[in-house]
């Protein structure tokens, strides 16, 4: 029966409310932007000429890209620690760990960031205390520049690095670790030389979720960066909101959807879809 | 149960990276009870008074019941179209369904930031014609996170769907059920929970939402996210750090229930 007209019609009005608004609200006005790209403030390609030569533009993209970086690695590392206990811990371990996974990852943005600004503020948890004990007697400038902005974002992307680590964690094979062990390999050897390179996709997968997650990140490098430490979406919002420059706006937005659809491009080629989740 | 257990150097990280994701979660508690009319820890004595801003201050009450109406909202048009989507991928298997399910995830996975920019686009073409729907209008805000909320209900429902048994419903049309029939009766009722958990989560996704909304309300539309924005740029509020505990309290009720309910239901 699959392929008679009733069946492509019961298809067709099924899915087409959701397309077709997606459609509307979301592809069209996003060919919009890109329309105000080329023709604001006069047009031509002159925005993204400017992307190409303003000192300013080229410096947040420069900041945003090693904060990525940094955000990356430290978020993988981390996840990675907590995902062993997560996956293959005692099952106490594992109801702690999966709580400090999703207690977090549940909580919105602000709340996250409030809390790091509560930490490490002049007047936060960790400056009183230090100054208490006797131990620095000036607050640190802990926060509203780029540490704070690193320490927040990783806080928040790690839950996210977690997922792609768990599932290759939780598929591989046992064996050939017990293996590894019953040959005499020592535990720190097994884990570099078997665990690690075995869980590699998940490495990969990971570290791609977190890095493009990091490229588009708004809140939490506003609040805890304070205007001292602008990255590419905060720069969106100044030439939107502030300047108002919608042109250069929606000309760094098309560039950095073209980067991230290259970097997931990119990550299709090495990791199937199924392995992320 | 698995035999490569983690060892003691996997222990003692894992351990430091449990205090590092609890620590700011924690470090709002004693800011909330602090008597200090502006951020700082509490010396000595304690204060409920920023709990009673909470509630004297009209602003952050009306915030919370526009949040809930636009969260119901929001998650109501991004569950049912969700939810007829993924009927019909599933029942029919169109042609290029992989793609049509690529093209409905993309706000998912394009920075935020874009979308925002986008979604104010949009708004502000609209508000030409209409004042009650277009940028700064509840209307305007609960339509832009329906769009960044359905991807994530269509998922939801097209994993629930991927459990189910297909000969269940092939038996249904095979004793002469219709479309309609098939998906209200037989396919619906086994995937309710999915539905209910797509619902739930669009509706906390809509609530939790700052990054569009920020592009597309300016103040009239004033989400509660939105309000604590104001409240974290221009002077840190002290009220900022009651409502956290509350808002942190309120996730880990939510996350206990739901443990218990999984573990009752026997699966996950």
């Amino acid at each position: 029966m699959r392929g008679t007209l009733s069946d492509r019609m019961g298809a067709a009005v099924l899915m087409a409310p959701l397309l077709l608004f997606l459609v509307l609200a979301y592809a069209w006005p996003f060919l919009g932007v890109v329309k105000w790209s080329v023709t604001l403030p006069t047009p031509g390609l002159g925005q993204y000429g400017a992307l190409a030569t303003d000192a300013l533009v080229q410096s947040v993209f420069i900041r945003t890209l090693r904060i990525a970086l940094i955000v990356t690695v430290v978020s993988v590392a981390a996840a990675y620690a907590i995902t062993m206990v997560w996956v293959r811990g005692s099952p106490a371990q594992r109801i702690i760990a999966e709580f400090c996974i999703l207690v977090p990852f549940w909580i919105s943005v602000l709340t996250r960031a409030f809390g790091w600004v509560a930490l490490l503020s002049n007047r936060g948890l960790i400056n009183t205390w230090l100054q208490s004990i006797g131990f620095i007697s000036e607050p640190l400038a802990l926060v509203r520049n780029e540490f704070g902005v690193i320490v927040g974002m990783t806080h928040f992307l790690i839950p996210f690095a977690v997922f792609p680590l768990a599932s290759t964690m939780r598929s591989l094979d046992e064996r050939v670790l017990l293996a590894a062990r019953g040959l005499g390999s020592s535990r720190m050897r097994t884990f570099w030389t078997v665990f690690v390179p075995m869980t590699r996709s998940g490495i990969i997968g990971s570290a791609m979720i977190v890095f493009v997650f990091s490229l588009g990140f708004f809140v939490t490098p506003a609040i805890l960066g304070g205007g001292r430490s602008v990255m590419i979406a905060e720069l969106i919002y100044l030439r939107i909101f502030q300047s108002p420059d919608w042109g250069l706006g929606a000309a760094i937005s098309v560039v950095l959807v073209l980067f991230v659809g290259a970097l997931m491009a990119l990550l299709f080629r090495y990791v199937r879809p199924k392995q992320l989740i | 149960m698995p035999t490569y257990r983690p060892g003691p150097v996997s222990l003692i990280l894992a351990v430091l990276v449990a205090l590092f994701l609890l620590l700011p979660l924690l470090a709002v508690i004693p800011v909330s009870l602090t008597p200090s009319r502006m951020l700082a820890m509490p010396t000595g004595e304690l204060s409920l008074r920023h709990y009673r801003a909470l509630i004297e201050d009209p602003r952050w009450l009306d915030a919370v019941l526009l949040s809930i109406r636009i969260g119901i909202v929001s998650s109501v048009i991004s569950t049912v179209l969700a939810l007829c989507f993924s009927l019909g991928a599933w029942m029919f298997q169109p042609r290029f369904t992989a793609a049509l399910v690529g093209f409905v995830l993309l706000p998912m996975v394009v920075p935020p930031v874009v979308s925002a920019i986008t979604l104010y686009f949009l708004l502000t073409s609209i508000s030409g014609m209409s004042s009650f729907f277009g940028y700064d209008t509840w209307l305007g805000v609960a339509m832009a996170h329906s769009v960044m909320t359905v991807p994530f209900a269509t998922v939801l429902i097209l994993v629930s769907l991927s459990q189910l048994d297909r000969r269940i419903d092939l038996a249904a049309r095979g004793l002469g059920a219709g479309v309609w029939e098939r998906a209200t009766r037989i396919i619906m009722p086994n995937i309710k929970f999915g539905i209910v958990t797509a619902a739930l989560l669009s509706f906390v996704l809509s609530w939790e939402e700052i990054g569009v909304t920020l592009f597309i309300t300016s103040v009239n539309a004033i989400t509660l996210p939105r309000l604590m924005w104001m409240g974290l740029r221009d002077n840190i509020d002290p009220a900022i750090a009651a409502l956290s505990v509350i808002l942190i309290i309120i996730t880990v009720l939510v996350l206990a229930v739901r443990t218990v309910v999984v573990k009752m239901r026997g699966g996950h």
